[in-house]
């Protein structure tokens, strides 16, 4: 079986579903000759044509708009948004018509659209570059949201993306887009939407995160005392949340730590600790805590490694709530 | 006429036959009819949301009546159109029944969204008609992407999505003139102009942005085509008053995008009558003004050609057929009327394809023991 890193899963991904599908179209700026500022569509273009990969204007609202015109009529685009903080153009185009025209239409039109984001931080880019704006599109209902952070997960979680009916934001940490290699199937295979994974069991507190975090919480774990039982969970899908398994392993633990790049106020990180509360209360034996990026604008290279969490402060946050 | 500038198309082409001379005087009366009964209906509609039936907002399209009827059907019945909130009209043009339009006024189940969607959200995929939208401006790269997936079919798939044959198409992207300001037609152009794709924008200029006269609030109001040119866009002007005009001129456009699968842009003069929405002071323009439109009215042009130019209908016809249309106009709210509301669980169905786990429990407040704490 082939070693890939994310992007170089994500582009099979892309090349197994344009060779079963027809409808699929990629489109996006810099998408085709170039294969996208990340090279992520690189190839795709020469083995499928201009016509099924496309380079667009520097057009958010145009990229987007056009390609729900696209999904409304029956296709299957995948536009890409070449950093999230380009979605601020799109952002209408998403969420007032993408999310919306199943139930506006009583599911008469739909929208089978997969948007994909290079998202968060780590790079050393600056603000619109690096931010972390998920929670923005999981408020809107209609949307779909997934983060997968590692190369198999990614490839099997976009084939999934793109067959789902509804429109579905895909993001990817560019963090961890060359960051380490893994098995990755050739063949068409898919991970399912909806379900959070269990990457290290344990008895005494529960750490959850997705995207680039999810490798900054296993470094963390390393430092810890060998008698400290941590479990891990990578949410993979943000929206939705897989209440099962987070509920399941705080229920075990009583201690949860939640993970992320985004600010801390009105986060996913604020909507994960609200669910524990209503869902696991009796079972908790402290706080859920927060270790999140600050309420401040990312901020550019310099500064990017104090603003993001890291190993030491998420350590410092399991002990404490274990210590509680 | 009023508020036409110079470079309006107008009148016989040249070589003296307009192609509206070999529409049959059937045909015509058909329009005739579509128009009127776009007028009855947008009467009752501006009864019932006095009488506090309709809830929101009302668009209504008095006075534009040949722009839409004339535009659609210089269409093939499966050309794809999109359009922005004032949508009834095209609704009732591309084949919709007064009832359903009516209930989805209302909010009613028998509407053409289930009454979900309301007065700025008529849709009717059967009719290829994918909506009107509230958000200004914001349809015209839908409209785009219509066309852009017709063209997809036909050129590489080479069949459609539906199994049958790909074929040439055009959609129609209807905006107002205050949508002209709006960044998402720019670039719904410029993609257009750089990709051949085969959508009309038909600008239905009525000359008023909610109460912002077009001049106060665009430039190269003067010369709208300009906006299309620059994007490489063949572009327009057409007075979309009489609607034989508007075929004479309309038509031969769209024949030619269809063929060169390239788009257009067109400004179609038009008025309303009614201000903006139902409750517009209408303090920017003079009585006096929408009396002198009121003079050309769309319906009595087309109702003068057919009693005098072809005599093809008599007054009594014409009374005949409003007197038709009043009577379907009143059925659609008394049916409106009678049909049902939604049933709650509409409150969460449709959101996503699946019942998708782990939302909010909507379904278990709306239909268990109404427990807030769940």
């Amino acid at each position: 079986m082939p070693q890939m890193t994310l992007v170089q899963a994500i582009n099979n991904a892309l090349d197994t579903e344009m060779a079963r599908d027809e409808r699929v179209v990629c489109l996006g700026e810099d998408v085709g000759l170039n294969g996208g500022v990340f090279r992520v569509t690189e190839g795709l273009q020469k083995k499928y044509g201009p016509d099924r990969v496309i380079d667009t204007p520097l057009s958010e609202s145009g990229i987007m708009g056009s390609s729900i015109g696209l999904a409304m009529a029956g296709q299957r685009p995948i536009p890409e948004i070449q950093f999230e903080g380009f979605m601020g153009p799109a952002y209408d185009q998403l969420v007032n018509h993408a999310a919306r025209f199943r139930n506006r239409t009583r599911g008469a039109i739909t929208v089978p659209l997969t948007v994909r984001v290079p998202w968060g931080g780590g790079i050393h880019a600056p603000e619109f570059h690096s931010d972390s704006p998920e929670a923005i599109y999981v408020h809107n209902p209609g949307l779909k949201v997934l983060c997968p952070c590692t190369p198999y997960d990614a490839k099997g979680m976009l084939l999934s993306a793109i067959r789902d009916p509804d429109p579905v934001i895909f993001f990817e940490p560019k963090r961890v887009y060359r960051s380490f290699r893994e098995e990755v199937p050739e063949g068409d295979y898919t991970v399912p939407i909806g379900k959070a994974k269990v990457v290290a069991e344990g008895t005494d507190v529960t750490v959850i995160s997705w995207g680039a975090m999810v490798f900054q919480c296993l470094e963390a774990l390393d430092g810890l005392p060998e008698d400290l039982s941590v479990e891990l969970i990578d949410l993979r899908t943000i929206h939705p949340l897989d209440f099962d398994t987070i509920c399941e392993s705080v229920t075990k633990t009583g201690r949860a730590v939640i993970v992320q790049e985004a600010p801390k106020t009105c986060s996913m990180a604020s909507e994960l600790s609200a669910i524990l509360m209503e869902k696991c209360f009796l079972h908790l034996q402290a706080p859920v805590q927060r270790v999140c990026g600050f309420d401040t604008v990312m901020p550019y290279a310099k500064l990017e490694l104090q603003y993001l969490p890291d190993a030491p402060r998420i350590a410092e946050a399991i002990k404490q709530v274990v210590a509680y | 006429m009023p508020g036409t500038n110079g470079a309006a198309s107008t009148g016989k082409p040249a070589g003296g036959k307009r192609p509206s001379d070999s529409v049959p005087s059937a045909t015509l009366i058909k329009w005739l009819r579509d128009m009127i009964m776009i007028r009855e209906f947008e009467n009752q509609c501006a009864q019932a949301y006095q009488q506090a039936k309709i809830g929101g907002f009302c668009h209504l399209y008095i006075g534009q009546e040949a722009l839409a009827v004339g535009t659609i059907n210089s269409l093939n019945p499966d050309d794809p159109i999109v359009t922005a909130y004032r949508d009834h009209g095209h609704a009732l043009a591309r084949g919709m029944s007064a009832r359903a339009c009516m209930a989805e006024m209302f909010g009613k189940t028998a509407g053409c969204a289930k009454g979900k969607g309301g007065s700025m959200h008529m849709f009717d995929k059967p009719n290829w008609n994918f909506g009107g939208h509230g958000i200004v401006g914001a349809q015209t790269p839908l409209g785009a992407g219509l066309a852009f997936a017709a063209r997809y079919e036909w050129e590489v798939m080479k069949k459609g999505v539906d199994g049958g044959p790909g074929k040439k198409k055009v959609a129609l992207s209807y905006l107002g003139d205050g949508a002209l300001n709006q960044g998402a037609l720019h670039e719904a152009m410029n993609l257009a102009g750089l990709w051949d794709i085969p959508v009309i924008f038909v600008v239905e200029n009525n000359r008023y942005s909610m109460g912002t006269a077009i001049e106060r609030g665009t430039t190269m109001a003067h010369d709208l085509p300009a906006k299309g040119r620059a994007y490489g866009i063949e572009a327009l002007t057409i007075d979309g008053l009489d609607i034989l005009n508007i075929y004479d001129h309309f038509k031969p456009l769209v024949d030619r995008c269809r063929e060169t699968q390239r788009p257009a842009f067109v400004d179609l003069l038009t008025y309303r009558y009614q201000g903006h929405s139902m409750s517009d002071p209408q303090k920017y323009r003079a009585k006096d003004e929408v009396e002198m439109f009121k003079k050309r009215d769309s319906i009595a042009l087309l109702e003068q050609h057919l009693l005098t130019e072809r005599k093809a209908i008599s007054e009594a016809d014409v009374d005949k057929i409003v007197a038709e249309c009043k009577a379907i106009a009143a059925d659609s709210v008394q049916f409106a009327e009678s049909t049902p509301a939604p049933s709650p669980e509409e409150l969460y169905s449709d959101v996503y394809a699946n019942p998708m786990a782990n939302l909010s429990p909507t379904r278990e407040y709306v239909e268990g023991e109404k427990n807030p704490l769940l």
